[in-house]
């Protein structure tokens, strides 16, 4: 089960509190009527889907709603580091 | 040695020494006419076709760990073909039909059990949707019917039918075509009758990386040496992002764990295939007596191949919920497979950005039905170079046109 202290309010959250928002730092492209219809496609359907330490968003559903980013290793769960959006990060000791 | 009565009883006597293996472990060979990346179901379906309709000799199958090892031997063995749009019916019956004759034609019994499939409808709105896609089904000519409360009371005496308010059953879908079919069967059938027809399956052989020629690919180096090939067909299901991106391609696939899990066995009470969009539960009982459970996929991305907690308790919930004489039961395995989740809930077939490179991926938590005609498909793809008409609309490119085909919204998948 996935265990992640949220970087606002500071809470240990498990999966069932939490939700997932997929891969963090996906930009939208611009400006819309100059983009190949490629860009858009790998804007919006196309992902890493890495095997191992993977940057993804997620937010804090059951407490204080914020979104945050972690870097999580896809098969064993272990979480190696939790950010704000700002990038900042929280306590990196627990991580 | 054909698989017979007679042969039986010719083994019986010999003390069941005689049996032949079913398929020889091989070493690889320097060079292939055609590589399949994947020994699940879709990869050996895919050897057997290329070798049987398109009469390629020289093929391989290499697969990471063991035959029957992967999602092949970690689904809830349900088959059924109850899509909606034209062209996933198309592919989807086209597994159907194939499993139908699958026993008799590889010469291994995949105990297909056409028990029915059954979707309880528990109010108006899914009474409508499947009103609206039985008749989508009949103009497609696949069978398909309503069923009303008394008959599913009938069908499913355990089932709690009148004394659960929070989800009342209106009545069913059912597609008495759908059933079980004994999953391991249907890898070691195909690895048999892959291997009769001279295809080398490679055990414990993974892909590590590809050498290039111009566009194309003209090696694959793997744990067990480097192969060369023509012609490479990629089934790797919850992995097919990571052959891409040695591939140096990118799908719109994100891998998912999906679980299952099963009970002591008991004697016969669960005559069909059961499922529920509302506990998100899906269970049938197996021939040796055991219930089978799987719902909701873990909905962050994953490739660990285990379950969690949360989930068990929200299958075994929703299984108690439906059937409260299941709660005495005690889980006697748990297990978890890692499925490619498309955005569409559809599959990706045909070509690739590497001309010589073919996928079958995208299946997500439905590939197992699909096995035969996932593997027809790309057998088709991979021995004449053009994309079966029936696989037109799945190809990679409908992610830039946005000529999606959207049956996670269509069919009501749950995931």
């Amino acid at each position: 089960m996935i265990v992640i202290r949220c970087p606002y309010c500071d809470e240990l959250r498990h999966e069932e509190e939490l939700e997932y928002g997929g891969e963090a730092d996906i930009v939208r492209p611009a400006p819309p009527e100059s983009i190949s219809d490629e860009e858009w496609a790998s804007y919006l359907y196309m992902r890493t889907n890495t095997k191992g330490h993977h940057h993804e968003q997620w937010c804090c559903r059951a407490g204080c709603s914020q979104w945050f980013k972690v870097v999580r290793d896809t098969v064993s769960h272990e979480i190696h580091q939790i950010m704000r959006l700002d990038g900042t990060l929280a306590r990196p000791e627990e991580a | 040695m054909r698989y017979s009565l007679l042969n039986l009883l010719v083994q019986g006597f010999k003390g069941h020494k005689g049996w032949p293996v079913a398929w020889r472990a091989c070493e690889p060979k320097s060079r292939y006419d055609a590589v399949i990346i994947g020994g699940g179901g879709h990869g050996l379906a895919t050897a057997y076709y290329l070798a049987k309709q398109h009469g390629v000799t020289r093929i391989a199958v290499l697969e990471k760990g063991w035959i029957g090892g992967g999602n092949t031997g970690r689904n809830t063995t349900m088959v059924r073909s109850d899509y909606m749009f034209p062209e996933s019916a198309a592919i989807y019956d086209l597994g159907l039909r194939l499993y139908e004759g699958l026993a008799k034609e590889i010469n291994f019994n995949i105990m297909l059990s056409q028990r029915g499939w059954m979707t309880l409808i528990h109010d108006q709105h899914q009474m409508e949707t499947a009103h609206h896609k039985i008749n989508w089904m009949h103009c497609h000519g696949i069978d398909g019917e309503f069923v009303d409360r008394q008959t599913v009371k009938r069908m499913l005496p355990h089932l709690s039918i009148d004394g659960n308010p929070r989800f009342p059953v209106l009545g069913a879908f059912l597609q008495k075509r759908g059933g079980t079919v004994r999953h391991d069967a249907v890898a070691w059938g195909y690895a048999r009758a892959a291997d009769r027809l001279g295809v080398d399956i490679i055990e414990n052989c993974e892909v590590l990386g590809f050498e290039r020629q111009g566009d194309g690919i003209s090696a694959i180096n793997t744990s067990r040496g480097r192969i060369k090939t023509d012609t490479i067909g990629v089934a790797v299901a919850g992995h097919s992002s990571r052959i891409a991106e040695m591939a140096r391609f990118q799908l719109p696939v994100t891998s998912h764990c999906l679980q299952a899990m099963v009970s002591e066995p008991i004697k016969p009470t669960l005559d069909h295939a059961v499922i529920s969009p509302e506990t998100g539960v899906y269970i049938n009982q197996t021939q040796k007596g055991e219930i089978v459970m799987g719902g909701v996929l873990d909905l962050y991305h994953s490739y660990a191949q285990r379950g969690t907690y949360p989930t068990i308790e929200k299958v075994i919930a929703g299984t108690v919920e439906m059937f409260p004489a299941f709660a005495n039961l005690r889980l006697m395995r748990h297990w978890a497979g890692i499925v490619d989740i498309v955005p569409d809930s559809s599959p990706i077939l045909g070509a690739t950005p590497v001309p010589n490179m073919y996928i079958n991926c995208g299946w997500g938590t439905g590939g197992f039905k699909a096995v035969p005609a996932g593997g027809f498909l790309l057998a088709h793809a991979m021995a004449t170079g053009k994309t079966h008409p029936m696989a037109e609309r799945f190809g990679l490119e409908r992610f830039v046109t946005n000529r999606l085909v959207d049956e996670g919204a269509a069919a009501g998948i749950a995931h």
